[in-house]
């Protein structure tokens, strides 16, 4: 599993967003169009590409991208 | 999981009530248009039953419950067992299964208990009582869910109030020797009983003044601990891998597979999230039906009210092989696969 396919299947879940400016260390929460159903959408996108589960508290304690990629890392083999 | 079959059990007719006052989430009486816009977007809600100051979930099962014996012709003496599901009984005791032998006219010989599980409650009553039906000392029972939801949310809580709704609904089993076996496959995760809670009321939190104490936990939403809190991210990330894993798994012991269930009749969380569970079992979509845009999430009662109003002609008419699939607070699950031939379907009532 790798970043940069992380963050783009991640930029797949935004709709009005300029995906070019949206790295690793994007602060997700600074999205100007994030809500609560782009995390859900990042939660299903987590559970089909990677078959990991993100839950409310990983989202509550992380900040950037990365943060929730090595959520995700840690829970894949 | 545990995977099981209850034979000698037939389930015979479901009907439903629901309460007369609707209330519209595009002209909320407190959130924005705007707001309500995209929620009813994705949530697939556009509008919901609830119940008026005076009345409980008794009430919505009690009516529900008349329709169905008087359109089987049961006599009432003949009923011998009685349960209702619901999370938001009459009163913290006694149960409402009493209240409502008492008032349908039941028997005293008839047993009655609660089972007070929610969005797997459907197909953990069924398999509560096709279990204790199945012995054949018991002959006809009777299968009560229902919720008043309106009674537990905050009117201020954006991520509940515009969701939920209310409904009673009955189902009406007999014991019949000839009846195919009804396969199970139930499960638990307690892990996740904070996903869906109501913090305060019970043995662990006493209702006092400071439960009573609105406060903002965030824009849109204020509660107070005696109201229903839900945690959306973690009950979408349980139903969108549990749901389906245990469709799967049910599918694989019953030895069928998607083309053999004529209808998929889902617990009704949000539009969102069933779309999800629907799109991984690639099942097709004309085989799911729902009632979420007129009714909400009843919790207990979204698959017997999703039946009524949405396959009442295929299930009245004909064979049918139906999979319910429930899932949510506990967090519990549940499916069950019925086999359906001419059901007794009345209305759908409105008090």
């Amino acid at each position: 599993m790798e970043i940069n396919e992380f963050v783009r299947n991640f930029s797949d879940q935004l709709d009005d967003t300029d995906v070019s400016t949206v790295t690793a260390d994007t602060k997700f929460r600074d999205i100007e169009e994030w809500d609560s159903l782009t995390s859900l959408s990042i939660i299903a996108m987590v559970d089909e590409e990677y078959g990991a589960k993100l839950t409310g508290e990983d989202f509550r304690q992380s900040e950037t991208i990365n943060d929730l990629f090595n959520l995700v890392k840690s829970r894949t083999n | 999981m545990a995977s099981f079959s209850v034979p000698n059990v037939k389930l015979v007719g479901i009907s439903a009530c629901v309460p007369k006052k609707i209330i519209s989430n595009l002209d909320h009486p407190y959130f924005s248009s705007e707001m309500m816009a995209s929620f009813v977007n994705s949530t697939g809600v556009n509008e919901r039953r609830v119940a008026e100051e005076t009345q409980s979930t008794s009430d919505f099962c009690y009516e529900a419950a008349e329709d169905l014996i008087k359109a089987l012709s049961w006599e009432k003496s003949e009923i011998d067992i009685l349960i209702v599901v619901t999370q938001t009984a009459d009163y913290k005791l006694p149960v409402t299964s009493a209240i409502l032998q008492d008032r349908l006219g039941l028997p005293t010989t008839c047993m009655a208990m609660d089972i007070p599980l929610g969005c797997s409650g459907y197909v953990y009553g069924i398999s509560t009582i096709a279990a204790l039906l199945s012995l054949g000392t018991l002959k006809k029972g009777l299968l009560l869910v229902g919720e008043t939801n309106s009674k537990v949310v905050s009117p201020f809580d954006k991520s509940t109030e515009p969701l939920f709704g209310d409904a009673g609904t009955a189902s009406a089993f007999i014991f019949d020797p000839s009846a195919k076996p009804i396969p199970f496959s139930l499960g638990t995760d307690g892990s996740g009983h904070k996903a869906i809670i109501i913090p305060a009321g019970g043995s662990r939190n006493r209702v006092d003044e400071k439960a009573m104490e609105f406060v903002k936990v965030e824009e849109g939403i204020i509660r107070n601990q005696c109201s229903l809190v839900m945690d959306g991210m973690d009950v979408f990330s349980f139903g969108i891998s549990k749901a389906p894993a245990n469709v799967k798994e049910l599918l694989t012991y019953s030895e069928k597979n998607i083309d053999d269930i004529d209808f998929f009749v889902f617990h009704q969380a949000n539009m969102f999230m069933n779309n999800k569970i629907v799109k991984k079992l690639k099942i097709p979509v004309e085989k799911v039906p729902y009632s979420l845009s007129k009714y909400g999430n009843t919790s207990s009662a979204t698959i017997p009210l999703t039946i009524v109003s949405e396959l009442h002609a295929q299930v009245s008419n004909s064979k049918t092989e139906i999979l319910c699939c429930g899932f949510g607070v506990g967090l519990s699950w549940g499916t069950c696969i019925l086999d359906l031939e001419n059901l007794v379907v009345p209305k759908i009532k409105e008090v």
